[in-house]
């Protein structure tokens, strides 16, 4: 569902360009509104939202659709956490929907996907690694790497049972915006996939906006 | 038509019963074969995969689902770890679609769906729910609400229509429908036979499970399920390294 927003950037508290192949962990406090803003078009934003009081409760995605009863996200969907709470409402998006099944690069999983000798290519999980290593105040570790949404993602389901990479329905300016409904530790890894058509085998730079 | 059971050795050398609404784990070892039966129809078996050496390696829903371009799971899919690895294979399956996306039921889902059964007043009639179920028997390994990621349900479909929403098909799984899953690397099994949370039945539904072990037999060059897609190709060859050089280990 296409919702536009009413926040003015220039009314922001916090902006942030991060490049692909980099990461974002930032706390967004409950009642905050985040905007993750597609600066070029069709980039993936793999991210996952963790309680601030308490990582061990996360996003699940799979909560997530269940109760919403549809596979995919957009205005009007609330994330939940492992534990039946509501972490975030989608309150605005202008791309129309967005992926939570394709879950996130990792190298290891690069090599099944397409080829062995692309291993030491940057992936998603490998950013993730590298933001809990470097942010020992939340106490997290791999175990705490879960199912991740992907922003502006198109993963089409077919009702026989498939599955498809398809290409992107974002583009250069579209945004999707969470209010927060508690505290949360937002980590994103902007995705650098040298190796999937959907972003055009080009990953670009998206912005976060935070509004109080 | 495949040729039925050729991936098996010999007869079942160990047979059990799992009642409904209740919870169990074991550790199985490679080239051997689980076979999960559906004995009464309507079963949901909850489950979920971790590397005993390394249980930071979990079963991975997403990588599985996307590296084989598949929704629903069946024969000739193969499992995969976050590590590119396979923890099995489903070299039989007589059902046609199970789920793993719909995740599994917690206390408040099953409270407000079927009602609330306590031990107390019940005694093993009580309710479980498959949260719960899931974190008795990780907390058997040290394991915690942490390590839970996405799992199986064995025997539930979930579809979905063109514009993603999601269905629970009733009567997927017969009386003896059965799903067989090859081991390709040595795997802590952690499963519950919980309701699947989107079943709609009205009366908690009790649906006992009887799972067989066998030897696997040699994998033939033309393998079903190793030669499904290249991407199962490649994760055989991971597999294989694992074996080779670090003798199932870290």
């Amino acid at each position: 569902m296409i919702v536009t927003s009413q926040l003015q950037p220039t009314d922001a508290v916090f902006r942030e360009v991060i490049p692909a192949g980099d990461y974002w962990m930032h706390v967004v406090k409950k009642n905050q509104v985040l905007r993750i803003l597609d600066l070029e078009g069709n980039q993936a934003a793999d991210t996952l939202f963790y309680a601030a009081h308490d990582p061990g409760e996360r996003y699940s995605a799979m909560d997530t659709i269940r109760e919403q009863g549809n596979v995919y996200l957009s205005a009007g969907t609330k994330l939940l956490s492992n534990e039946g709470n509501v972490m975030l409402d989608i309150v605005a998006d202008t791309c129309g929907r967005h992926d939570t099944l394709g879950g996130a690069c990792a190298t290891e999983s690069n090599t099944v996907r397409y080829a062995l000798d692309k291993k030491c290519m940057h992936a998603c999980r490998d950013s993730w690694m590298l933001a809990v290593a470097e942010n020992e105040q939340f106490g997290m570790s791999k175990r705490d790497i879960t199912h991740n949404i992907n922003f502006f993602m198109n993963v089409p389901v077919t009702p026989d049972g498939g599955l498809t990479f398809a290409d992107g329905i974002s583009d250069a300016g579209k945004y999707v915006e969470l209010k927060a409904m508690m505290d949360v530790i937002v980590l994103i890894s902007n995705c650098p996939q040298l190796n999937n058509p959907c972003n055009a085998y080009n990953p670009t730079p998206i912005e976060v906006l935070i509004w109080d | 038509m495949h040729d039925e059971y050729s991936y098996l050795s010999g007869s079942a050398f160990f047979s059990d019963i799992i009642p409904g609404g209740a919870h169990w784990s074991l550790t199985i070892k490679r080239n051997h074969v689980l076979r999960l039966i559906d004995i009464e129809g309507g079963a949901n078996v909850g489950m979920l995969f971790y590397n005993p050496a390394n249980p930071l390696e979990r079963y991975n829903a997403p990588d599985t689902l996307k590296c084989q371009h598949t929704f629903k799971l069946t024969r000739g899919h193969c499992l995969y770890s976050d590590m590119g690895r396979i923890f099995c294979s489903i070299v039989g399956d007589s059902c046609g679609w199970h789920d793993t996306v719909g995740g599994t039921s917690n206390k408040a889902l099953v409270k407000k769906r079927w009602g609330e059964r306590n031990y107390q007043q019940y005694r093993n009639d009580w309710y479980l729910n498959g949260y719960d179920s899931f974190l008795v028997e990780l907390a058997k390994y040290g394991l915690g609400r942490k390590d839970l990621a996405a799992n199986l349900n064995w025997f539930s479909k979930i579809a979905t229509d063109d514009a993603g929403n999601l269905h629970f098909a009733t009567g997927n799984s017969k009386a003896g429908d059965y799903v067989d899953l090859r081991f390709e690397m040595d795997t802590l099994v952690i499963f519950n036979t919980c309701p699947h949370p989107m079943n709609p039945a009205n009366e908690y539904p009790k649906k006992p499970l009887r799972y067989e072990l066998f030897h696997a037999a040699a994998r033939a060059a033309d393998d079903y399920c190793e030669h499904a897609c290249h991407e199962n190709e490649r994760g055989f060859i991971n597999n294989a390294l694992h074996h080779q050089c670090s003798n199932g280990g870290l």
